[in-house]
């Protein structure tokens, strides 16, 4: 019994699935699928290296702190990066007293209640405040961008496959729509207030280019800005944003997988030894 | 273990190898109850204050706007801390008290800072059983010895938040704090 | 349990002695993972997998209650404390990802274990309950990974949630109150994700117990061996302690080691980046995919693109999912060949291979795009699916010719030895089912 209905219930599952594959082959030869300009004009991210590439990369203190300077001076005025604290900073080289000047003169302030008064009022943030939001909230940053949320910075390094790679490629990736683009599909015009970007998933994205010009940041420690420089300065902060723990995390996967390989071993010869006797006896 | 004895009785007769199996036993086994002891490490250290608590963990406090005999609740690391400023007569009485007759003998300077006698800082946490003695807010029941009078089993405290009367074995805790100014101080 | 002449557990200590009298618990763990239970001397590395299976049913209890330490069951905050957990906890980090790289490995490892099962026929009489009950535990594990994926309430969370719970929804007539009684509203909420809070932390206990049926069950018969000859005598087995608790030892060593490289070093290869996104009801993710080890189901839920009649395409994928699963409960049923082991039936193991191929290629199919050509694939992959249990399993079954099986486990064991010399007289090494060591 089992095996009839089985047979019949197997007949009846392979069959339309068979059936279903053929009704979608001949429309596949029939109608082929249209050719998408995503497709066709979306570019992986470029290839750019870092120096916590690799397994046992580390994150460039100096390097980072370039980035938080360019995430201060430029990204700030619309992106959050709500995950972070100024504590935080700490660990990119900072020492207190920076952090809490840092904090202290951040030019969005934290919401807080008037301790007098009760009402809602703003302070200076301290080091163990998140870094604030430059929106009150989603309504107030849609209508201050356009209609396009900017969305929080902290785990962008993670949101997105390459996500080091990814925002370089798109900081640095502004550009004129091709030609063939246009001829092709001359439907897909970049609408006004949207910029071309080969790099963002649509091709069109309403952030304008947000570093424009070489020198737009001045860093302190003489490397020359330019917007390449900051694009990867950036990039490699929000890779620390999104993965703060990246080298502790290192650290203790040597020392594990070294202990582990020696844990290891041992297991294997008394493995062997215990069975050594079975060996003989067979 | 039990894999030890077991073939230490099987191979007990096969001479010099035996020594050496035993070792490689041993010596996995051993590995493997280190490992499970650094495994149990992270485990329990979960359990400690995190970096966002542990970032909260000092307060300042304004003290501009308290009046003498005032006394102000705030908190301290998620606990009640008064502050309070005591009058000319709540010091002396303080300093009239005979020290080695207390139960936890400390004189005001001690429990306060030096030139700084009026600013009486302490955890609002009775040392009996943690209850929340009054006394800090305007009206309430200073107990006997007019500083703070716990409501859960009846200590009373003096003007230098010194145990006197009832269970508590101790004074009321005097928070590490110092001045950041002459009108606030940084507690923790 | 199984054998008389399983080894008898004698306490020598007063103190073992005086529990043994009041509860024998110690008597318990050495007749199940102890001395006293003798199992085939003949066992290859894929034996290992059961014990593993339990390591990681382990360390996904011990991470995920540390994990509900930090965790808030709120939409408002879920993400957040997921994030400040691996920021701010101490260790948190490892924390999180050992529970979410751990799921994988769980996955990972029953895989393999029913892989052993499949090929060796360790489904077949006197061991069915054995494979009903680890079939309840993979179907408690889809659930438990399912709801557990929900609660960082990311994208992908959000959104596999609402096309999980949506298939419930093809059912007809009753498949929409069952939907928002599932979620407890008109999408995912915060009331669906309470309960799939509460839910994720009780079927791990639920799995633990039934994987207590499942090794009781075992125990019964005893292992399986990858001859699927019957055991018939003393010498034919070893006391599973320390025999095969030392054999696990090194496989849970190594299975140790390749999760810490996982773990470590590309804690994020298997997830999803879209995950590290907030939870956004108004935006569907470009593509969204379930975790992996959900892939060749995925694949053939959407392998249906066309209506029965009057039953719609939508329903028929739902279906045929539930069904990929549930035929493999009648699978000792459908096989019925007397012979066990792969080793000794030459026309169904070249079936079985084509068929890890077609899970394989519908696992790649199911993380692919719902596009051509990963659908048609699919189809035809999806329909030998079925087609392999349902249809061919039976009649090779029926008409295959076994090769002759070694007498007993003791001579398949002396057989091997002779032909491979001195050097390997343990089990082969696992990764070569195929028969050239059998005889």
């Amino acid at each position: 019994m089992v095996r009839i209905g089985a047979f019949l219930v197997g007949l009846f599952f392979a069959g339309w699935l068979l059936v279903s594959f053929l009704v979608g082959a001949v429309a596949f030869v029939s109608e082929p699928p249209a050719k998408t300009v995503e497709h066709e004009f979306h570019r992986d991210p470029k290839h750019v290296s870092f120096s916590f590439d690799g397994p046992l990369g580390t994150f460039d203190k100096a390097q980072l702190q370039r980035g938080f300077q360019v995430y201060k001076e430029v990204c700030s005025a619309c992106h959050s990066l709500k995950f972070v604290a100024f504590r935080d900073l700490q660990a990119i080289g900072y020492n207190e007293a920076e952090v809490k000047a840092i904090a202290k003169q951040w030019a969005i302030k934290t919401p807080d209640v008037d301790p007098k008064t009760g009402e809602m009022s703003t302070r200076d943030p301290v080091p163990a405040d998140f870094f604030p939001k430059p929106f009150a909230n989603n309504v107030a940053a849609a209508a201050a961008n356009n209609n396009a949320i900017p969305p929080d910075l902290s785990l962008m390094a993670k949101a997105r496959h390459h996500g080091s790679a990814y925002v370089y490629s798109l900081l640095t990736g502004f550009q004129n729509q091709p030609a063939e683009l246009l001829k092709e599909f001359p439907d897909a015009k970049t609408p006004q207030g949207l910029h071309y970007n080969p790099y963002f998933p649509n091709l069109n994205l309403a952030m304008a280019p947000p570093l424009t010009a070489d020198g737009q940041v001045t860093y302190g420690d003489g490397t020359k800005a330019t917007v390449d420089q900051m694009a990867q300065d950036v990039a490699a902060f929000l890779t620390w944003t999104a993965e703060p723990k990246l080298e502790n995390r290192r650290r203790a996967g040597l020392a594990t997988i070294f202990f582990l390989l020696i844990a290891t071993g041992l297991a294997y010869m008394a493995y062997q030894n215990i069975w050594a006797d079975k060996k003989r006896a067979i | 273990m039990a894999i030890v004895e077991h073939t230490e009785s099987e191979t007990l007769s096969r001479g010099d190898a035996v020594r050496r199996r035993d070792f490689i036993n041993i010596a996995a086994v051993s590995f493997a109850g280190v490992g499970a002891v650094a495994v149990v490490v992270p485990l329990i250290d979960q359990m400690n204050p995190s970096a966002d608590v542990l970032a909260l963990a000092s307060t300042e406090v304004d003290l501009s706007a308290i009046q003498p005999g005032q006394a102000i609740k705030t908190t301290f690391r998620s606990q009640p801390l008064f502050v309070r400023h005591l009058t000319d007569k709540e010091i002396a009485e303080a300093d009239k008290v005979d020290v080695s007759g207390l139960r936890d003998p400390q004189t005001l300077e001690e429990r306060t800072v030096d030139g700084k006698k009026q600013w009486l800082v302490t955890m609002g946490v009775c040392t009996h059983l943690g209850c929340v003695p009054l006394g800090a807010g305007e009206g309430e029941n200073r107990g006997e010895y007019g500083g703070y009078f716990c409501p859960c089993h009846g200590s009373s405290y003096d003007t230098a938040a010194r145990i006197r009367k009832g269970p508590a074995p101790k004074n009321l805790e005097v928070p590490k704090f110092s001045f950041t100014s002459d009108t606030a101080i940084l507690v923790g | 349990m199984s054998f008389p002449w399983a080894e008898h557990y004698t306490p020598k200590h007063p103190v073992m002695q005086w529990i043994d009298e009041k509860l024998p618990l110690p008597r318990l763990v050495y007749n199940s993972i102890g001395a006293g239970y003798p199992v085939p001397r003949n066992l290859n590395y894929f034996w290992n997998f059961g014990v593993l299976a339990g390591l990681a049913l382990v360390i996904q209890i011990v991470t995920g209650v540390i994990m509900a330490m930090h965790y808030g069951a709120n939409t408002l905050v879920a993400f957040g404390t997921v994030e400040q957990t691996m920021r701010d906890v101490n260790a948190g980090w490892l924390m999180r990802y050992a529970h979410a790289n751990g799921a994988s490995f769980f996955f990972i490892v029953v895989y393999l274990h029913i892989f052993r099962g499949l090929f060796y026929g360790s489904y077949k009489a006197p061991r069915e309950m054995v494979w009903l009950l680890g079939l309840v535990i993979f179907l408690l594990m889809m659930a438990t990974a399912f709801m557990g994926y929900v609660l960082p309430w990311g994208q992908m969370s959000y959104w596999g949630a609402k096309v999980i719970t949506g298939l419930f929804g093809a059912i007809p007539v009753v498949g929409e109150p069952i939907q928002t009684w599932l979620l407890g509203g008109f999408a995912p909420g915060n009331a669906s994700l309470n309960r799939f809070f509460s839910l994720h932390f009780l079927l791990p206990f639920v799995i633990a117990g039934v994987v207590i049926l499942h090794i009781w069950a075992l125990h019964i018969p005893g292992s399986s061996n990858p001859t699927g000859v019957d055991v018939k005598g003393p010498q034919d087995t070893v006391p599973f302690h320390p025999y095969y608790t030392a054999k696990d030892g090194f496989g849970a060593g190594v299975f140790l080691i390749l999760f810490a490289i996982l773990l470590f070093f590309a804690p994020n290869y298997l997830g999803h980046p879209d995950n590290y996104i907030e939870a956004n009801p108004l935006s569907t993710p470009a593509h969204i995919v379930p975790e992996w080890y959900f892939w060749p189901f995925y694949a053939i839920l959407r392998a249906f693109t066309v209506d029965f009649f009057f039953v719609p395409a939508k329903l028929l994928g739902v279906l045929a999912m539930f069904a990929s699963i549930l035929l493999l409960f009648f699978l000792p049923w459908l096989d019925t060949s007397p012979v066990r082991s792969g080793n000794y039936r030459p026309t169904f193991r070249k079936f079985f291979w084509i068929l890890i191929i077609d899970v394989l290629i519908l696992g790649y199919c199911g993380g692919a795009p719902a596009e051509e050509p990963y659908v048609m694939i699919s189809q035809v992959a999806a329909a030998y699916y079925f087609a392999h249990f349902l249809i061919i399993l039976p009649l090779i079954a029926r008409f295959e010719k076994p090769l002759p099986l070694p007498a007993s486990i003791t001579e398949s064991v002396l057989n091997r030895t002779n032909i491979k010399g001195e050097q390997d007289a343990l089990p082969g090494m696992g990764a070569d089912p195929q028969p050239s060591n059998a005889g």
